[in-house]
């Protein structure tokens, strides 16, 4: 079973605000799932390779010239743009880093 | 024009060439349609009044006038695409998805966006933020997922055809609960440019039809390579209704002894089985073959699908495009409580898997390992089919479950993907085709066909052929 401080140190890596009631839960749920996942380990894959994926594609590489699919206008700068929360003029805006 | 019966491709390109309706008829028969009937499914979560589509605006083209529904996660330039996610509600596809865009060249018209679990993640489309779709065979049961609000679309017939995209299973098992036909190409076969990405390793994009032959037409249009997706095959593209009508005498066909284990109901072994006879009278070699790997692969998926997941949806950050936190005033309060709202349940469940799996002290043990284990699963396939042509068994281990059946049990939910993820793990090409009903429920059963990689022609042409007889 994972600990709450295990719990407390995933929902960081997650960038997830969880409340007590949440973290207990997700504590129980995740726990059984790596239970299960833990068979994996019934395998000796000493000598075994890692599969990354099965294409067998090394290196996909395209001629350095200019695509114009996506050419820049303020049309499509507006659908990209024009889409965060929080912005001014053609600046996506964050909140401040350090608190105040 | 009066239409009763449910329209295939084939009797779309047939109509407007006969002039018993034009395209724009035909699109206006099905929004009417989805109008009336939508309510009762939840298949749509959204629907255009105008043709979206049709650039190809020519009777020649394969696809001409025929009206699709897509999966949420597929983007089409100046509509909303959810993904199924509140963090996405009023999100705006900024270009059109690579298949997209293969679509309406080739003449379709899309009629709206179907419902998904969130970020393609479930087996039962309960997992939306949108409420559940609901079985057209029966609207207390669930669809299947992710794509079982496509699934649903084609079964009720509110759309000719649909795209869904498989992960895990995501297009067979729906299609299999809907009791329609669904394909998972090979990876690499078609693009995901435009796909909002789940597991990046896995995510394929594929036809949800009403019988094996639009299957093929649909493959036709969107297969091949894209250099917006570095992962697609440099592979001439084959016509996939070339072949189709050869018989499959002769065909050998694999049978891995591990897909009939406990927990697999008996109605659906029965009818499995009864399919399986049913290719032998066609003249197919039934040939005993062994996945040995076959029970470690779901073990292996639930790791390496929460990993891609924690580090594809690490973009959702309040701050580009999505949900926004309104109460957080710094930087990374924005992630926490943009992340912690908008994301349901299983986002956030398979969020913090994957950032655990993939954390300092944990890789080796999980992500590597589970790399590892997809290596001996890969392999097991590949010395099966130095045997066998292609490989048979059931699509998921029970029929269409209720609505709230499951939905309290996470790992429950999974191993309803324990016959389809082996071949997402393996990158191979796998398709649902409708075997008739259980005898117990009488609902749809699905029969699952997996080919060699690349090779969807033989297996579209084995599942025509079955399907064929099987009327």
């Amino acid at each position: 079973m994972l600990s709450d401080k295990e719990v407390e140190h995933i929902t960081q890596l997650a960038r997830i605000k969880l409340t007590e009631k949440e973290k207990d839960k997700f504590r129980k749920e995740l726990s059984l799932i790596l239970d299960y996942v833990k068979k994996l380990n019934e395998l000796d894959t000493e000598k075994i390779e890692p599969l990354y994926q099965t294409t067998g594609i090394v290196n996909a590489s395209r001629p350095d010239e200019y695509r114009k699919d996506f050419e820049m206008t303020e049309d499509l700068n507006e659908k990209l743009i024009g889409q965060t929360p929080h912005k001014e003029n053609r600046f996506v805006k964050v909140r401040s880093v350090l608190k105040k | 024009m009066k239409i009763s019966k449910s329209l295939t491709i084939k009797d779309v390109a047939e109509g407007l060439r006969k002039n018993e309706f034009s395209a724009e008829e035909i699109f206006d028969h099905y929004q009417k349609k989805i109008k009336k009937e939508n309510k009762k499914f939840n298949a749509y979560l959204s629907t255009f009044d105008m043709p979206k589509g049709n650039a190809g605006y020519n009777i020649q083209n394969e696809l001409y006038g025929v009206p699709a529904a897509i999966k949420d996660n597929t983007l089409i330039d100046g509509t909303v695409c959810t993904a199924g996610s509140k963090i996405l509600k009023n999100y705006i596809s900024a270009y059109d998805a690579t298949v997209i865009k293969k679509l309406r060249s080739s003449g379709a018209s899309f009629l709206g966006k179907t419902n998904l679990d969130e970020f393609a993640m479930g087996t039962s489309t309960e997992n939306s933020a949108f409420g559940p779709t609901k079985n057209p065979h029966d609207t207390s049961r669930v669809p299947g997922g992710s794509s079982g609000g496509s699934a649903a679309a084609v079964a009720a017939d509110l759309a000719v055809f649909a795209l869904g995209s498989d992960t895990g299973g995501s297009i067979r098992q729906p299609a299999s609960f809907c009791g329609v036909v669904g394909l998972k190409p090979t990876y690499g076969r078609v693009s995901r440019h435009g796909l909002i990405a789940m597991a990046s390793s896995l995510d394929q994009i594929g036809p949800i039809t009403k019988n094996v032959y639009d299957a093929a037409l649909v493959m036709n249009s969107i297969s091949g390579h894209d250099d917006f997706d570095s992962t697609t095959a440099k592979k001439n593209v084959p016509d996939h209704t070339k072949n189709i009508e050869k018989n499959i005498k002769g065909l050998k066909v694999g049978v891995p002894k591990e897909f009939f284990r406990e927990g697999l109901s008996a109605e659906v072994e029965e009818k499995v089985r009864s399919t399986m006879s049913k290719l032998e009278s066609i003249g197919c070699n039934l040939v005993d073959i062994s996945i040995p790997n076959f029970e470690y692969a779901l073990a292996a998926y639930y790791v390496i699908v929460p990993s891609e997941v924690s580090a594809n949806l690490s973009r959702f950050d309040g701050i580009r495009y999505g949900h926004s936190s309104k109460s957080a005033d710094t930087l990374i309060d924005t992630y926490f409580e943009s992340r912690a709202e908008g994301f349901g349940p299983e986002s956030k469940r398979r969020i913090m898997l994957g950032a655990y799996a993939l954390s300092s002290g944990y890789y080796d043990a999980y992500y590597l390992k589970a790399q590892k284990v997809r290596r001996l699963i890969k392999n097991d396939f590949d010395s099966a089919f130095k045997k066998v042509d292609i490989i048979v068994g059931p699509v998921s281990p029970t029929t269409a479950f209720k609505i709230g059946e499951k939905s309290s049990d996470p790992l429950a939910l999974y191993l309803e993907d324990i016959y389809t993820v082996p071949v997402n793990l393996a990158g191979l090409p796998g398709i649902s085709v409708p075997c008739g009903l259980g005898r117990e429920s009488g609902l749809p059963v699905g029969f699952q066909m997996i080919g060699k990689q690349f090779d969807e022609e033989t297996l579209l042409r084995a599942a025509y052929q079955l399907e064929q007889s099987l009327k």
